[in-house]
């Protein structure tokens, strides 16, 4: 799809809702449900995007959709899809009448507390595709580290502060976690590319059998820069080589986007908030160790795609 | 007239096993514990055998298995799963959220002892954990009783004034793994009591969207919370109609608790499940030897029968009431919902209400033996007038009779 085709489409998650001034997830959801053109049926684990959009007696959601909590997003949609099978089996749903399936949760919900429910549903093989917006902490309780905050970043469980720097951990390899499951279709996007969002959620939307997305969503209460800056945070992210753009499909590896020079790592931590700490002359370290992890990471993908 | 049963020598896992065979549920989710597993296995092999159209969803945990029929119930299908203990203390956040919902879930729960430490055996401690999540719970004496109230749940959570979720529980190997006779009604009879669920909001009706599971905060949450009360409440009626319709088919009564010799019953055992098997041989030999003893077996005891039971009681001059699970630093659960029950009737000024003196006994936890001897030493008890407040133990190491 392009940008023209993408706008035209029907809205499915209304304006009027509660997310920050500058979120990132508002065009990512707008974005993978404008991607089908058939029914969609959407499960979303407790987070930011639950709760911004379904207050109570509005929601912004213009398909069905439920949340029943955090850590079960995926066995949630696992029991619709069970339901579509069997109703359709008994005839109480037309035999041509095409359903998508799709599970929302922020990274907490998926990293960390419901990475046993994604699991469990990616065996199981149920067809539905997982979308997975990763804002790097528990930000709907207030910017608390996950497994997926990158390291060096300052959050309210592990701040900076006169002892420790932050995280001190690295971010979790999600993409390597699903793709160990061998389903047909894992990729990793990013907001600030909706061209390439959207031809990601399209193939995952028709792949039969279960699928997964990552998209980056830069938060800027959590990451601490201005709210104009979203789609800038992502693109940074992206020329950086933090977050390369990519598919494994079948197994297969595909890099969707190779800058022709990526830029310093730094320059990405620059405007952020959370990595301020870091800049300090005695912790010029760490960014040297980021830049190399970095730099590892990708090259490892860069292998993995030839 | 009651149709003509089939009887077969089945446990109690095995009848409930039958009850889902016929009810053919739409989506099954499956996990294992002890003692309900036996209940899974047999039911996974009426799939494999092609005896059940149902879609069967082998989960990862039992809280994927509560958070898969949450998603199908609200998707528009007929959801059950089933479960015990430590599966049932897993669930227990969703289980809320099930009801919350107000979704028709059923479950069988073979009820055995939490941890720790760990133990397989039959106690209530599970479902006394879970009384509180808005369910309807059900109490069964024996694997006849299992594979009515299954059919009797169905229709009772789908019920358009209840819409709440139901527990069908019974006594882990005791019941679960005790061989009874049971006598199975015709899977037509079954099918038509039950009928078919029919949702009024659906995930699946695509062209009438709904959002389930929303942000409620200060200005609407109190409001959902009691019309979920209210419906709790209004479903003691109707579980006495849907077993009014139940009798025709298997000729049995289906009333809130049971009452064994009560009516002139001077000392009385209030007891819930397979223990109240137990009391009634007691009672029997009891009677023959002159002796007015009777027992009052709650079968629902969520929503629990306040006023009911203190009416059933008023007037008996001792009553015990025995607890399968603690409830540390507390009554114990039947005991305190027995005790609520009696001083209701006396702040209601019914004068003809004489509060019987009560004790309150915990035994069998971990699967204990309790026999029949111990049963008759509580009414010797009782009738001896000549006994505490303080709670007594059964068949507990070092304590005296
Ligand atoms: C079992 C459970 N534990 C904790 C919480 C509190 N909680 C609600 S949302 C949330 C953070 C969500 O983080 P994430 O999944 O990253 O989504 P985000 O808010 O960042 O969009 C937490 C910790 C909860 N609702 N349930
Ligand atoms: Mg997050």
């Amino acid at each position: 799809m392009n940008y023209k085709e993408l706008v035209n489409k029907p809205q499915k998650f209304a304006p009027g809702h509660r997310s920050c001034a500058g979120c990132g997830f508002p065009p990512i959801v707008r974005t993978v449900l404008a991607s089908t053109d058939d029914p969609i049926v959407a499960a979303c684990a407790t987070g930011c995007l639950e709760v911004t959009s379904t207050i109570y007696p509005f929601t912004s959601w213009g398909i069905p959709f439920i949340h029943n909590a955090f850590e079960n997003s995926a066995a949630t949609i696992s029991g619709v899809e069970a339901a579509y099978n069997a109703l359709k089996r008994k005839g109480r749903i037309p035999k041509n009448k095409k359903i998508k399936f799709v599970a929302f949760g922020g990274d907490g919900g998926t990293y960390d507390i419901g990475l046993q429910s994604l699991s469990g549903a990616l065996e199981r093989g149920h067809d539905f595709t997982y979308i997975l917006y990763d804002n790097e902490a528990y930000m709907n309780t207030g910017i608390q580290r996950s497994s997926s905050t990158p390291f060096g970043a300052s959050t309210t469980t592990a701040p900076a502060g006169k002892v420790h720097q932050g995280k001190e951990e690295w971010k979790k390899d999600i993409m390597q976690i699903v793709t160990a499951h061998h389903i047909p279709y894992v990729a990793q996007a990013s907001v600030h590319n909706p061209i390439d969002l959207s031809m990601k959620a399209e193939k995952a939307l028709n792949t039969p059998g279960p699928a997964f997305l990552v998209v980056l969503q830069p938060c800027t209460l959590g990451w601490r820069y201005h709210p104009s800056m979203t789609i800038d945070m992502a693109k940074m992210a992206v020329e950086s080589n933090f977050w390369p753009l990519y598919e494994v499909e079948n197994g297969k590896y595909k890099l969707n986007y190779k800058p022709s020079k990526a830029i310093p790592i730094v320059d990405y931590l620059k405007p952020q908030g959370r990595f301020k700490h870091l800049f300090k002359p005695e912790n010029k370290h760490l960014l040297d160790e980021m830049q190399k992890k970095v730099n590892e990471r990708w090259d490892e993908l860069v292998k993995k795609c030839e | 007239m009651t149709n003509s049963p089939k009887t077969k020598a089945l446990t109690g896992a095995q009848a409930v096993a039958q009850a889902m065979r016929q009810i053919n549920p739409d989506v099954v989710s499956v996990f294992p514990i002890t003692p309900q597993t036996a209940i899974m296995m047999q039911f996974s092999q009426f799939h494999a055998d092609g005896l059940v159209e149902t879609e069967l969803v082998r989960v990862e945990s039992e809280h994927s298995a509560m958070s898969c029929c949450v998603g199908a119930s609200a998707a528009g299908a007929r959801a059950m799963t089933a479960t015990a203990s430590a599966g049932l203390a897993l669930m227990w956040e969703i289980l809320g959220v099930a009801s919350g919902l107000r979704l028709p879930i059923i479950m069988p729960v073979v009820n055995r002892a939490l941890s720790a430490p760990i133990n397989i055996h039959g106690d209530h401690s599970d479902a006394m954990g879970a009384r509180d999540q808005g369910w309807i719970q059900i109490f069964c004496e024996n694997g006849q009783e299992a594979y009515e109230n299954t059919m009797l749940a169905v229709k009772l959570a789908e019920h358009k004034d209840v819409m709440l979720p139901v527990m069908v529980c019974q006594d882990g190997f005791i019941t679960s793994h005790g061989v009874q006779n049971v006598n199975l009604f015709e899977d037509k009879v079954v099918k038509k009591f039950v009928g078919d669920y029919e949702p009024k909001k659906w995930l699946l009706n695509t062209d009438d969207p709904v959002t389930y599971g929303p942000l409620q905060l200060q200005d609407y949450y109190f409001e959902t919370q009691k019309q979920r009360a209210d419906a709790m409440l209004a479903s003691k009626k109707i579980y006495l109609e849907i077993g009014k319709e139940l009798s025709k088919i298997t000729g049995s009564n289906y009333p809130l608790f049971e009452e064994y010799k009560l009516k002139d019953a001077e000392a009385v055992i209030v007891v819930m499940s397979s223990t109240a098997g137990n009391t009634k041989v007691v009672i029997d030999k009891m009677r023959a030897e002159g002796k007015k003893v009777g027992l009052l077996k709650p079968k629902l005891f969520r929503p629990f029968p306040y006023t009911e039971i203190a009416k059933a009681l008023a007037n008996k001059k001792y009553v015990a009431v025995l607890d399968r699970s603690e409830n540390y630093g507390a009554n114990a659960p039947l005991f305190g919902e027995i005790k609520n029950a009696l001083f209701d009737s006396v702040v209601c000024g019914d004068k003809d209400v004489c509060v019987p003196k009560l004790k309150s006994y915990i035994f069998g936890l971990g699967g204990r033996n309790i026999f029949e001897s111990d049963i008759e030493d509580v009414f010797d008890v009782l009738l001896s007038d000549n006994f505490d407040n303080k709670v007594g133990y059964i068949g507990l190491r070092g304590e005296e009779k």
